[in-house]
């Protein structure tokens, strides 16, 4: 058992946790902090994979705006002392019934598949090469689904604004 | 006889008056509609003597024998190459007498109605209905098929019913008119069954082709109806009696007859035509159409209809000698009468000396037919002169009405049986041919004869002389006279019928296999009923000419008697027993809970699973996006384990 | 990096994706449902970069998709929270129960 296997181990079992508490909390706020700790194990994970430019886009975006984003919207909607409601008579089993069947299904499938590992060279996930890549016009390139992702920022933008806006009162 | 389509005129005649006066007599004839029946009716009878007379006398015989004439025949449903019901016109000794008296007596009560039934609203919906019972009548005796004869023999009933229930704002005419039609209609099921039975064991429906493969001793038909048993009997000994439980529902045999003295709730000039000389003969014409399957192939059915005849001939005498209502009397009279036929025909033989009985039965239906409307269309001018049916409120009425009085005794005397009278013909046949098959039917009839002619002269006695009637008693002032000269008219015709119709050869020209039949008249033997008859007539005469009290002191001894007697021996209690607490309690409730609870209650269970079923289903469309995404994702998981292990 | 085997990796990530389902289906609030739905974006991004460096270590087409998956998902959780505002206030309340105008 080497200290890489350890290590994996270890950070899937911080991911599945917090995942587990996050959906399992009653009361939002902790729910909301749970799902902060696990999203930065899914970045450590990243980093074990060495796929570092992940990890960084990942702790930025998803930790720094997007759970801060739920946190304010905590904040706009609800109390985020007071406990949740409960789920619905029967919906919590049945659904933990579904989904774990759903698991089994799933992963006897993966099971059941051998997947070889390539053992061809490697190419290394560094900046540069992932800056290049991403506005390359050649096979492989990606600056095509790089601008319909910036149209869509932006389209994002004007809709949030759009369906959050107050309505003006009727001037007199 | 070369142009046979005259003779489809003479049931049509009737039809096509029907047709006519129940479209549009109310509004344009009116009393017109009268003269309209009258005249059709009196050109179709002239057909059918015109008929008569070619049959008997010019061209009806073969080697001296009367033929079985088909005059008209044509296929109307074919239901396989050897079976089907062919319309069709059928000349033989018994139709042809049947055409004359029906059409006959018709006419009469057609003319005698134009004076009876004057003033009333409904005058052209009354002949209306009189030209549709002729032409049903008619059709019945002409059917040359038994399909044929059954769908005219329940017409027959609808136009019974039509006219007993005439006076529809009486309670007792409408419960009358049902009751005749029910009771009558409870029969034709076992004359359905038994047409059933009959056609399809001779594998036809034509009575030709039926009575001669059923008489045929070495006919395979034969061999298998008469080999099918069932419960004890062969398949032609039901058939033929469940054809003989039709014909004695319509012609008020016991125990069918409860609806025959209710009848008399209608008119009484369609008492005379329906009740007395027409329909309730039309059983006795059915056995006698069928005579020849009776006599050769099951004498055990013609026992039965000997017994049942006279039981019933018994019965209705005796009860008749208690009644007070003049119709009911004679109502009970007719049941007797018929009674007198029926057994008649069932102590018959086939052919030759044996089929006495048969002649004499079809004679006695003749003769009957003449004194029978005779004495109800006298009653009807008594009942139109008093307003009222009871013989408490009659009585020297001879002084007022001298031709119905005339008539009625003509009448009576005939039905006594009394020379020189048609009756005493016709009655000396039937005890002659009851006395050389049937010791005991003989002493029925005997008795029977000797009570007839006491029950008719209390009537008489009762109506004509006897204790002064409120017309008397109120100074003699008449209101309403005797009646119009077309009241008369036909009493008179009538009478000399029952005068003559005695003398007619009735041997020569109706017998049961079409030969002529010698009649001897055996002077000793005919004394015996004269000589009864004579001492019930002294006997009623001294009871019932003048007021005394002999009457009740005789009551009062056979009280017992008396009461059965007065009650019709409760028959119509016990029929009303059995129908309300045994057939409505045990057999109506419980299906109409049946129908209720099971039947509407599967169907209302049936809704109610589907509206449950839809509230189920209805709850998928919650508007709820959670629970949208469970069933999509339960979905996937299922048709993922379908599609990956289940199905490869 | 050779010692797990994809397997475990690709373990990880199906249990990931379905305690988010597990999330999306049992939460009331509608907040929590928007984490949920988090959790499994995160599982795809996972296995795309799983995949990416087991079986096809020569080009980088999975940290792409990751990147473009990240992307998208912050767009998304952005208008989703607008939608959730604005839900807020017509019914006062962001439990996902009360809101069934599309019911029969």
């Amino acid at each position: 058992m080497t200290a890489n296997q350890i290590l994996f181990y270890l950070i899937s079992a911080f991911i599945l946790g917090a995942g587990l508490i996050a959906v399992t909390a009653r009361k939002v706020f902790r729910s909301a902090i749970w799902l902060l700790f696990s999203l930065i194990g899914i970045a450590a994970f990243y980093f074990w994979i060495r796929v570092e430019f992940v990890a960084a886009v990942q702790i930025i975006v998803y930790v720094g705006g997007i759970v801060v984003l739920i946190i304010f919207s905590i904040f706009l909607t609800q109390q985020s002392g007071k406990e949740m409601a409960k789920p619905l008579q029967g919906r919590a089993a049945f659904s933990a019934l579904a989904v774990i069947s759903g698991f089994v299904l799933t992963y006897l499938l993966i099971f059941q598949h051998s997947f070889n590992p390539a053992t061809n060279n490697s190419i290394e996930g560094s900046v540069a090469n992932i800056g290049s890549q991403l506005l390359s016009i050649s096979e492989h390139g990606y600056v095509l689904p790089f601008e319909v992702v910036s149209i869509l920022l932006l389209a994002a933008m004007i809709g949030c604004i759009v369906i959050a806006i107050k309505s003006r009162p009727e001037t007199k | 006889m070369p142009d046979k389509i005259y003779l489809s005129l003479i049931p049509l005649l009737p039809l096509a008056t029907f047709v006519l006066l129940g479209l549009f007599g109310r509004k344009y004839f009116k009393t017109f509609s009268g003269i309209i029946g009258t005249t059709s009716l009196f050109i179709s009878c002239l057909i059918s003597l015109t008929t008569a007379y070619n049959y008997f006398f010019v061209s009806g015989k073969v080697n001296g024998v009367y033929q079985h004439i088909i005059a008209l025949k044509y296929t109307w449903l074919q239901f396989s190459p050897d079976i089907s019901i062919d319309m069709g016109i059928i000349l033989d000794p018994i139709s042809v007498m049947m055409i004359v008296v029906v059409t006959f007596v018709s006419l009469m009560v057609h003319i005698y109605s134009l004076g009876y039934m004057k003033g009333e609203e409904r005058f052209a919906t009354y002949y209306s209905f009189l030209s549709l019972f002729t032409f049903s009548m008619l059709g019945l005796v002409l059917s040359s098929n038994i399909f044929q004869i059954y769908i005219f023999w329940e017409l027959v009933g609808v136009s019974s019913f039509l006219l007993i229930g005439y006076y529809y704002d009486k309670p007792s005419a409408v419960a009358a008119s049902k009751k005749a039609f029910i009771v009558t209609r409870f029969a034709d099921l076992g004359f359905l069954i038994g047409i059933l039975i009959l056609s399809f064991n001779a594998r036809t429906l034509d009575f030709e082709t039926l009575i001669q493969r059923l008489t045929d001793l070495s006919s395979p038909q034969l061999q298998t109806a008469a080999a099918a048993s069932f419960l004890g009997a062969s398949a032609l000994t039901w058939g033929l009696i469940l054809v003989f439980i039709g014909g004695a529902g319509k012609s008020a045999m016991f125990p069918l007859h409860i609806w025959l003295p209710d009848a008399m709730e209608g008119p009484t000039p369609v008492s005379a035509l329906i009740h007395a000389a027409t329909m309730v003969v039309a059983g006795v014409f059915l056995v006698a159409r069928l005579f020849p399957v009776f006599a050769i192939s099951c004498p055990v059915a013609l026992h039965v209809v000997a017994y049942v005849g006279a039981l019933s001939a018994l019965l209705a005498a005796i009860i008749a000698c208690t009644q007070t209502d003049i119709k009911r009397v004679l109502a009970y009279s007719t049941m007797s009468q018929i009674g007198y036929m029926m057994f008649a025909l069932g102590v018959a033989g086939y052919g030759g000396e044996n089929g006495l009985g048969f002649m004499a039965s079809m004679f006695h239906l003749f003769t009957h037919a003449f004194f029978k409307a005779l004495l109800f269309l006298g009653a009807g001018a008594v009942i139109h002169m008093i307003h009222s049916n009871e013989m408490k409120d009659m009585g020297g009425l001879r002084k007022f009405m001298p031709i119905t009085h005339i008539t009625f005794l003509i009448a009576c005397l005939a039905i006594a049986g009394i020379p020189p009278f048609a009756g005493f013909f016709s009655k000396e046949e039937i005890l002659t041919a009851a006395f050389h098959s049937d010791k005991i039917i003989y002493s029925v009839a005997l008795i029977t004869a000797a009570i007839t002619a006491f029950y008719m002269f209390r009537l008489y006695f009762s109506i004509f002389w006897n204790a002064p009637s409120h017309l008397e008693r109120a100074g003699g002032e008449v209101h309403h006279g005797e009646g119009t000269a077309s009241m008369k008219l036909p009493l008179i015709i009538l009478a000399a019928g029952a005068l003559l119709a005695g003398f007619i050869p009735f041997g020569e020209l109706v017998t049961s296999d079409g030969a002529p039949l010698e009649t001897h008249m055996d002077l000793t033997f005919s004394i015996a009923p004269v000589l009864l008859a004579i001492t019930a007539i002294l006997f009623a005469r001294s009871m019932y000419m003048k007021q005394n009290n002999l009457p009740q002191k005789i009551s009062k001894t056979v009280s017992a008697l008396y009461q059965y007697s007065y009650h019709k021996f409760y028959i119509d209690e016990i029929y009303l027993f059995i129908t309300k607490k045994i057939v409505f309690n045990l057999i109506g409730r419980p299906a109409a809970w049946i129908d209720r609870n099971i039947v509407d209650g599967t169907m209302n269970m049936i809704a109610a699973l589907t509206g449950i079923f839809s509230d189920t289903i209805r709850g998928f469309q919650s508007g709820k996006v959670q629970n949208y995404a469970i069933y999509f994702f339960a979905g996937v998981i299922g048709f993922a384990v379908l599609f990956i292990y289940l199905w490869k | 990096m050779n010692e797990i085997p994809l397997s475990h990796i690709l373990f990880v990530s199906t249990a990931l994706f379905f305690i988010g389902a597990y999330g999306f289906f049992t939460r009331r609030n509608m907040i929590t449902m928007l984490m949920a739905i988090e959790l499994i974006l995160n599982s795809v991004n996972i296995n795309f970069v799983a995949f990416n460096k087991y079986l096809y270590p020569d080009k980088l087409d999975g940290i792409f998709f990751t990147i473009f998956i990240i992307t998208i998902a912050a767009a998304e959780a952005a208008v989703a929270i607008a939608i959730i505002i604005n839900l807020y206030r017509s019914h006062k309340s962001i439990d996902v129960e009360n809101a069934d105008e599309l019911k029969f």
